[in-house]
């Protein structure tokens, strides 16, 4: 649905973005992650036709952004990052206007903003003047703005920022909703949504993409992945440390509680791609060690985010 | 084309949101009547045409068009609305092209409203009426060169009092160009044929004859190509920016 090839945008001496490729199909809502500054706004700001890429292109539905920009509009809708509007126009002015201009006129044009005001939780300030809501009520204004029109592209610029913990999850809720029959690119900083709602993530990192997977792959890539955290009943002999150390596929063992030497619990940490729950379960077993609690990590977004971005 | 018209009613909608349509109203008002009252003499001349009206348009437009005009993509940019706007399925012309004739047609309605004038006229005397409604198509066109000049202006520059300075600025060139006491001068320093070139430039000189219900298809043509000048480089203007 949309295929991003070689994109790059050079500000001055800046390379906003740098060489970017990726696509995106029907169905998939894609998390796009980074730190400030990473290049996900000016990604976006290119699909949407919004600024020219310096090089490289995108399609959108078999669109091509340079030679059909008015056809790549047609099928996005886009909430940008500070979800702009016009403040002397009640809410649904507003969207009456986006509906016009997407060429909805009539009954239909009621219809729409009548049942996007309803999913976007807006009919209690249907009638209010944009300028008087809060920020949380803007940004749905301007994400019920990029629904109008039913696209089959959704391009969200952070679109949870600003919203109280509620908002959020009703937004996340509305997005999961509407992911199947659509494609979705968002972009956040908050690790959790990503997890919450993306089926797949993007980590840039000045300009460049540094991963690429679902949830579960990107957090496989953490050292955390298939560690072991045992908490001991009692303090642990300093040979048990070495022992561990030296079973197949142990990584490193690093005490987490208790004396140095003689901790009362640590975190086995596997190599690469190893397994290794099994081989320290039977270990202990063997060595009559009792064992108050095992847990398995699956990995940390946050410290494979942290490790691939250089933060 | 089919989506400027909502944009033109938006736009529209907008003026007269704000307070500011209706002060601008009676601004035009008093200070279009005022001058032609008190400076021209108008009653007292006793002369049954609105020549004296008119006059004073290209002076007085100096400041009334940037005030109107100034805010028209400065504003977007400023808050951001240009990034809903330009994404919106229509080429930068439409959106140009809307948001400039809504403009316009603001211009347009506190023209019409001077209509008292005309009532003082007919007051004063017998009017020939062909002549006052050239005059009043006359200031309408040039309202819309000044008003695509301040449009271009306005795409320069997310501050509004900018946008007002620079407009004002390159009018005032416009208008003095044509002003009597500077083309004698010209002609004393430059050849004749070049004093006359310079002055071809010039809103007073080409609206001199329509605001005398004189219909000169050249001075018509100068104002529209002005218009469609200032509107293409502001549509340049736009889309360059943005590729910054
Ligand atoms: N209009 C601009 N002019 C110059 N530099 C810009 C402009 N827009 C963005 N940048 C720069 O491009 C880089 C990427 O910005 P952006 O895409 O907004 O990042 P993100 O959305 O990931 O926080 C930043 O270094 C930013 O300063
Ligand atoms: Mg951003």
């Amino acid at each position: 649905m949309i295929e991003i090839r070689e994109l790059s945008k050079i500000y001055g001496n800046i390379r906003a973005v740098d060489n970017i490729s990726f696509r995106v199909e029907k169905g998939e809502v894609l998390g796009f992650l980074g730190p400030n500054g990473a290049g996900k706004s000016t990604t976006m700001k290119i699909v949407t036709c919004y600024i020219p890429p310096t090089s490289g292109t995108v399609e959108v539905g078999g669109k091509d952004i340079f030679t059909d920009p008015v056809g790549v509009r047609e099928q996005i809708g886009y909430l940008p990052e500070s979800a702009p509007s016009y403040p002397e126009m009640t809410v649904t002015e507003f969207l009456s206007f986006i509906a016009e201009v997407r060429g909805y006129t009539g009954a239909e044009r009621t219809r729409r903003i009548d049942q996007i005001t309803e999913l976007t939780s807006l009919r209690d300030v249907q009638i209010q003047i944009i300028d008087t809501l809060s920020k949380g009520y803007r940004q749905r204004v301007c994400f019920a703005q990029a629904l109008i029109h039913d696209p089959p592209v959704l391009i969200l610029d952070e679109p949870t920022d600003g919203l109280d913990p509620n908002q959020k999850h009703e937004m996340r809720e509305v997005i999961r909703r509407m992911s199947k029959e659509k494609t979705i690119i968002l972009s956040t900083h908050i690790l959790e949504e990503m997890e919450a709602v993306c089926g797949r993530a993007i980590i840039i990192s000045r300009g460049r993409i540094v991963a690429d997977g679902t949830p579960r792959q990107l957090a496989a890539m953490s050292k955390y992945h298939n560690a072991v955290t045992l908490k001991l009943r009692s303090a642990a002999k300093p040979a048990l440390m070495k022992d561990l150390e030296k079973l197949k596929g142990v990584a490193e063992v690093a005490p987490l509680a208790g004396k140095k030497d003689a901790p009362t619990a640590f975190q086995i940490f596997a190599q690469k791609g190893k397994v290794i729950l099994q081989e320290v379960t039977s270990f202990l077993e063997k060595k009559k060690i009792s064992v108050e609690e095992v847990y398995l990590e699956h990995g940390r977004v946050d410290e494979v985010f942290r490790e691939v971005t250089g933060g | 084309m089919k989506h400027a018209w909502p944009i033109i009613k938006r736009e529209l909608m907008g003026y007269f949101r704000s307070p500011v349509a209706y002060v601008f109203i009676f601004i035009f008002l008093v200070s279009t009547s005022g001058t032609s009252w008190y400076l021209g003499n108008f009653y007292t001349s006793n002369e049954a045409s609105l020549e004296l009206f008119f006059f004073f348009h290209p002076w007085l437009y100096l400041f009334l068009i940037p005030a109107v005009g100034m805010r028209l993509w400065a504003e977007e940019r400023r808050t951001g609305t240009m990034e809903i706007l330009l994404t919106l399925p229509i080429s930068s012309v439409t959106a140009v092209m809307s948001k400039f004739l809504a403009a316009w047609l603001f211009m347009g309605l506190s023209l019409l409203l001077t209509f008292p004038m005309i009532l003082t006229a007919n007051y004063l005397g017998d009017p020939d009426s062909g002549v006052m409604v050239t005059g009043y198509i006359g200031s309408f066109l040039m309202a819309g060169a000044y008003l695509a000049i301040t449009s271009f202006t306005s795409s320069l520059t997310k501050n509004q009092v900018i946008s007002f300075i620079l407009s004002f600025m390159v009018c005032l060139i416009l208008v003095m160009l044509g002003w009597g006491v500077l083309t004698r001068t010209l002609v004393e320093i430059f050849p004749v044929w070049l004093a006359d070139l310079i002055t071809q430039f010039s809103f007073t000189t080409h609206f001199n004859g329509l605001r005398r219900g004189i219909i000169d298809l050249r001075d018509v043509v100068y104002f529209a190509s002005i218009i469609v000048v200032m509107l293409y480089a502001n549509v340049l203007v736009l889309d360059n920016s943005r590729a910054k």
